[in-house]
């Protein structure tokens, strides 16, 4: 005898099976689209192919060259000391802002702060990059207030200098994502018990010692995410790097994704390129996973 | 709360400067587009005889309004058909949990944090071979492949978190899944639906990299996109640069500034889930 129950749960089973069908659209279209191409990308680092004519199969070639250039390695490198500037500068900066709003700035200077300081981050990278551009440049607004201050010696074309280009580039990162922390780091303070601080007032606690003892440790998830978005973005980045430098000068601020651009679409080496995107790709995954597992573990949220 | 006073001063000062440093940008911007053409202004001043006319000239050479078509064409074809897709998956993964679904959802996590340049060189050569190189829907196509793994993870959360109790109580008035799906948890779904599109039409608008490798044609890319041809084409005259950049912008500022409180909600909840 069936009981309706049973029937039920037969009925549910074939439901769970026909659930296939909801997730097959999103599947295809993700397999098209970034899984086979990552599987091509693997493939193509394995030869030596001028995107047009023949190839030849030269199995680890790239990626010891990949691994061994000193011009590869810098710009690699590059990719990681832009750390400092999109990640470093907007989450201290943004623990920084994000305390001041909330201790003494909750009326209307909080509002406008935070308006203001999220506008970056809607505008393309593109449009922040073309402002700095200019910003920086031998006529440009820095200039002319360093000028203004009596510290004319010190002008100069900042996105042409080799010392200080890739520091210029990290600035306009750090401007970009400051926002964003900022208000990640404000959503998260919203979250903290006020007892917390009058206990430790009562306590004698300096406001220094309110911050690291209560505030940091209440946001590590909050400072886990800021630090995942920045430092994808500083591994990946592109946009920023592609209109105001192109790399240069020299490849002072050539980052891996522009060095992908530059050596498959206009240099043909593809194979080389790919070799670049693959180990990119692994970059980006074993710096993220550590800080995932350091921020998530036993907050479970 | 208690704080000392020139504590207050000292940090509603810093504010101050933060912000200034934020607009002045624009500002700059702003103040350059009104230079005459092809001079060379320093940095922010005011010109004698403000040029308004060089936005209307930049409106024209950037071909704003074929831009917008562009740009709000792409949109539309992206958003309704990637956030259609990633609610349904969401759905299958997080509330009928396939068989399966565990290693499923492990696999779209993995392109999370998947970088565009790691696979843009195939993309390339699979829009040659579709034929769909140059075209609006070289840029489509493969942006709605790559949100999936955001999508699927943003509304799977959702309807993991919707009781399975709703489900059975439709059911027994007998309803099917597909009945289940649009007519009880597509509207329960609406507000995580709607986070995620304007997260998308946000992403898609100022997509750069796809467009700068598969459409060559400026005015059939997005508005990123679009921004960067223009910059390589007036690099030599900067007031025009500055005004065209301006006139580009202006549509993504006035909807930032309308749909604030969403914009921020969604980027915010996006990153955090993320």
């Amino acid at each position: 005898m069936t009981t309706p129950r049973a029937l039920r749960r037969r009925a549910a089973r074939g439901q769970r099976w026909a659930g296939w069908l909801f997730v097959l659209p999103a599947l295809v279209a993700y397999s098209v689209f970034v899984i086979v191409p990552l599987a091509m990308t693997v493939h193509y680092s394995t030869l030596r192919w001028n995107g047009i004519g023949e190839s030849t199969f030269v199995g680890i070639d790239n990626y010891v060259r990949t691994l061994t250039d000193p011009t590869l390695l810098g710009i690699i490198a590059n990719a990681f000391k832009l750390i400092v500037f999109f990640c470093g500068v907007p989450v201290i900066l943004g623990l920084l802002v994000a305390s001041l709003i909330r201790r003494i700035a909750t009326g209307m200077l909080g509002t406008a702060a935070r308006t203001i300081l999220f506008l970056p981050q809607v505008i393309p990278l593109v449009a922040a990059g073309i402002m700095w551009t200019w910003l920086l440049s031998k006529n440009g607004f820095v200039n002319q207030v360093l000028s203004a201050i009596g510290l004319g010696g010190l002008t100069r074309t900042w996105l042409a200098d080799f010392g200080l280009a890739l520091p210029a580039v990290g600035v306009i990162g750090a401007w970009v994502l400051l926002g964003l922390c900022t208000i990640l780091l404000l959503t998260g303070m919203s979250k903290i018990d006020q007892a917390l601080y009058e206990s430790a007032r009562i306590d004698g606690a300096s406001p220094w010692q309110e911050f690291r003892s209560i505030t940091v440790p209440a946001l590590r998830y909050e400072i886990g995410v800021c630090i995942t978005v920045t430092v994808v973005a500083s591994l990946a980045a592109f946009d920023i790097v592609y209109i105001s430098t192109l790399g240069g000068p020299g490849t002072t601020t050539t980052v891996p994704g522009l060095e992908i651009f530059r050596l498959a679409f206009l240099g043909r080496q593809v194979g080389l390129a790919s070799a670049l995107a693959v180990v990119l790709v692994l970059l980006v995954l074993v710096t993220v996973l550590p800080i995932q597992r350091l921020t998530r573990e036993d907050t479970a949220r | 709360m208690i704080v000392g006073r020139t504590e207050a001063w000292t940090g509603r000062l810093l504010l101050i400067l933060l912000m200034a440093v934020t607009i002045v940008p624009f500002v700059s911007l702003f103040t350059t587009a009104l230079h005459p053409s092809r001079s060379v202004p320093l940095g922010i001043t005011w010109p004698d005889d403000p040029q308004w006319g060089n936005f209307l000239e930049a409106f024209d050479q950037a071909h704003m309004g074929e831009l917008l078509v562009s740009s709000v064409l792409i949109v539309l074809g992206v958003v309704p058909v990637a956030v259609v897709l990633a609610t349904m998956a969401g759905f299958g993964i997080g509330h009928l949990r396939v068989p399966g679904s565990r290693p499923l959802f492990l696999l779209f996590l993995l392109g999370l944090t998947l970088p565009l340049a790691g696979i843009i060189i195939p993309l390339y050569y699979l829009a040659r071979e579709l034929g769909i190189y140059d075209t609006k829907l070289a840029i489509i196509l493969p942006l709605i492949g790559l949100y999936m793994p955001f999508g699927v993870f943003w509304m799977r959360a959702h309807f993991a978190n919707m009781p399975q109790e709703i489900s059975e109580a439709a059911r027994v008035d007998g309803a099917t899944t597909w009945q289940l799906f649009w007519r009880i948890h597509v509207p329960l779904a609406l507000p995580a639906v709607s986070s995620l599109g304007i997260l998308f039409a946000v992403w898609t608008w100022n997509q750069f990299l796809l467009a700068l490798v598969l459409v060559e044609d400026p005015t059939e890319r997005t508005m990123a996109g679009a921004l960067g041809a223009f910059q390589g084409q007036y690099a030599t005259d900067i007031p025009l640069l500055a005004a065209g950049s301006l006139v580009i912008l202006t549509p993504t500022l006035i909807v930032f500034l309308l749909f604030q409180r969403q914009f921020v909600s969604a980027l915010l909840q996006g990153s955090l889930k993320g």
